[in-house]
């Protein structure tokens, strides 16, 4: 059995500046937040990123000036901040290229990635203005950069069989997907709880897939339930087992989102100024993740984030802002 | 029924829209008010709607407002936890989706909705949203749709700068023309009424205000022209529904403040 054990600077060397990527979760969910980190560190940049409805971890990236081009539905962490400040910042300052397209447009553009096919049809988007707008319209391109092949960002097609309008959808092949997880074993073979957003779809649409895990478990653990995994472990190239390696984002029957912290991401990344004082505290001026858990407040932090019994979240978590 | 003590226009618009959800019906769920509403109408008169949720969460019995979609309350005793692919294929573009709901920061007349760009340039936009998310699926795919939106002049605009998510387009029969099977908007609750569609024309009316709230005020802060000249219907939320959202659905004032 292949031993695929990685460490978090690893991996975050591995990914290379200029490459495209796409990273699991949604919205507070499950994202690689600690890897997202690393990379910052290693000083990725002109990352050209795909993703559905992203929160405060691609917004992280931008803000850390990692990010050269964006193709995505959304960028905000729901309630908790209703809009990710950096992107806002950037695209309102012209300094990053961007496409809209709808979750279900990014669904099946990873989707048929994963599948081998260089399209998918859906009735995703037809009407929306987000058909008129090409991928780098800034540059008067109407390339696609990833897929030099594809000329167009989506084309209305009737139906040969119904006569059915369609929209048909390039497929997205990234260089690299980074996933967060709750189990995994050093074979590759993962387990998520709760649900699983578009991760495997990415995963399977990626050239090279790393997992961070809250736990390594041993293989056997989780071949006793087969039905539960839904990744094949040779899709895995590399894990690394990294305890608390979503924060400020939640995983589920593990620990909360972090509404306090969260907040307090929000509030920075709304002036370039409070950003880079954020990145110096929490990123740049740590050297490690476990730098990082320790500075939160290390084990007794995260109890208040625990799941309540038999919840995959904690329901006494404080989640209203202490100024209102 | 009157009730005594008063209720904001954040409540009313929750009653309002749960009344939207018939009993047995699967409800798509977008983040905020729409999640009072849905878990509102599970507790009253819809216990048999299936609620989901893009991310992944299907008919859960929940106990605690999610603050996103992809939220582990989501999937609190829930019939699934699935994902996306699920939800958007099988569900949404499966057409099972009865009733979607919206929100969005600009909403015209013909209930198109912009959650992209404020301004007239999408490559540089005065204020940039977060984006369509699941909204423009929502609002292809549902057999129908409710939106909910704050009643401000300018968030009710002739046209909005960016259809995100398009609802009757440009009245008559230009939804179908754009493709689009079925569906489209059967209600927009404001802060201050809320606004049906005329059959063929996709025309907007007042169906019913808040009470308290004048139909000529209601014009007054609508840039769209807006038949106010309909026998309004006026609901009013009952005790048990005001207390429920209070007590129930969000006893610790997320969106209830």
């Amino acid at each position: 059995m292949p031993n695929k054990l990685s460490s978090l600077p690893d991996l975050a060397c591995a990914v290379a500046s200029g490459s495209s990527i796409s990273i699991g979760g949604f919205t507070s969910q499950r994202h690689p937040t600690a890897l997202l980190r690393e990379l910052i560190r290693a000083g990725v940049s002109d990352l050209h990123v795909y993703c559905h409805s992203a929160g405060s971890d691609i917004d992280l990236l931008i803000g850390a000036g990692c990010v050269r081009r964006i193709e995505g539905a959304y960028l905000a962490d729901g309630v908790l901040a209703p809009i990710a400040r950096n992107w806002r910042r950037f695209v309102e300052a012209g300094r990053i290229e961007f496409s809209d397209y709808s979750n279900a447009a990014m669904m099946a553009r990873f989707s048929a990635g994963a599948m081998g096919l260089p399209f998918l049809p859906t009735l995703s988007m037809l009407g929306s203005a987000m058909l008129n707008w090409h991928i780098n319209a800034q540059h008067g391109d109407e390339t696609c950069i990833g897929s030099p092949e594809l000329r167009q960002k989506a084309v209305e097609f009737d139906c040969p069989f119904s006569g059915t309008k369609t929209l048909l959808l390039p497929a997205i092949k990234t260089d690299y997907c980074l996933l967060h997880v709750q189990k995994a074993s050093t074979s590759g073979l993962i387990r998520i709880e709760g649900q699983e957003f578009l991760d495997i779809q990415q995963a399977l649409a990626a050239k090279h897939v790393f997992v961070t895990c809250e736990e390594l478990v041993d293989d056997d653990e989780l071949r006793r339930e087969p039905e539960r995994n839904r990744l094949p472990p040779f899709v895995v190239e590399a894990v690394a087992e990294v305890k608390y390696g979503s924060h400020p984002h939640s995983v589920h029957n593990y620990y909360d989102y972090d509404p306090a912290h969260l907040r307090r991401y929000d509030a920075a990344a709304g002036s370039a100024e409070r950003f880079a004082a954020y990145l110096d505290e929490f990123v740049h001026g740590l050297k490690s993740h476990s730098d990082y858990v320790v500075k939160l407040g290390g084990e007794q932090y995260f109890e208040t984030l625990r799941p309540s019994p038999n919840l995959g979240y904690n329901a006494n978590l404080v989640r209203t802002s202490a100024r209102s | 029924m009157t009730i005594d003590a008063p209720y904001t226009a954040a409540e009313w618009m929750a009653v309002v829209a749960a009344r939207e959800i018939k009993d047995g019906e699967v409800v798509f769920v977008g983040t905020g008010l729409p999640m009072l509403a849905a878990m509102l109408a599970k507790r009253t008169h819809a216990p048999d709607c299936v609620i989901v949720f893009e991310a992944g969460g299907v008919d859960p019995r929940m106990n605690q407002l999610p603050m996103s979609v992809g939220d582990s309350r989501t999937i609190e005793n829930a019939a699934m936890a699935s994902g996306l692919f699920d939800v958007f294929n099988y569900l949404l573009q499966g057409g099972r989706i009865d009733i979607g709901f919206l929100g969005g920061a600009q909403v015209d007349r013909y209930g198109n909705i912009n959650s992209t760009a404020i301004g007239n340039d999408y490559l540089r936009p005065k204020v940039r949203l977060p984006g369509s998310g699941g909204g423009a699926d929502v609002a292809i795919m549902s057999q129908r749709t409710v939106i909910m939106a704050r009643h401000e002049l300018r968030r009710l605009p002739e046209k909005v700068d960016f259809i995100t998510s398009p609802g009757w387009l440009e009245g008559n029969d230009s939804r179908a023309a754009a493709g689009i099977p079925h569906g489209g908007p059967a209600a927009l609750v404001t802060t201050l009424g809320l606004i049906r569609y005329r059959d063929i024309t996709h025309e907007p009316f007042l169906a019913s205000v808040r009470p308290g709230i004048m139909p000529s005020d209601v014009r007054t802060q609508t840039g769209f022209a807006l038949d106010i000249d309909v026998p309004l219907d006026l609901p009013e939320p009952s005790t048990q529904e005001i207390e429920i959202l209070r007590r129930d659905v969000d006893p610790h004032k997320i969106f209830l403040s």
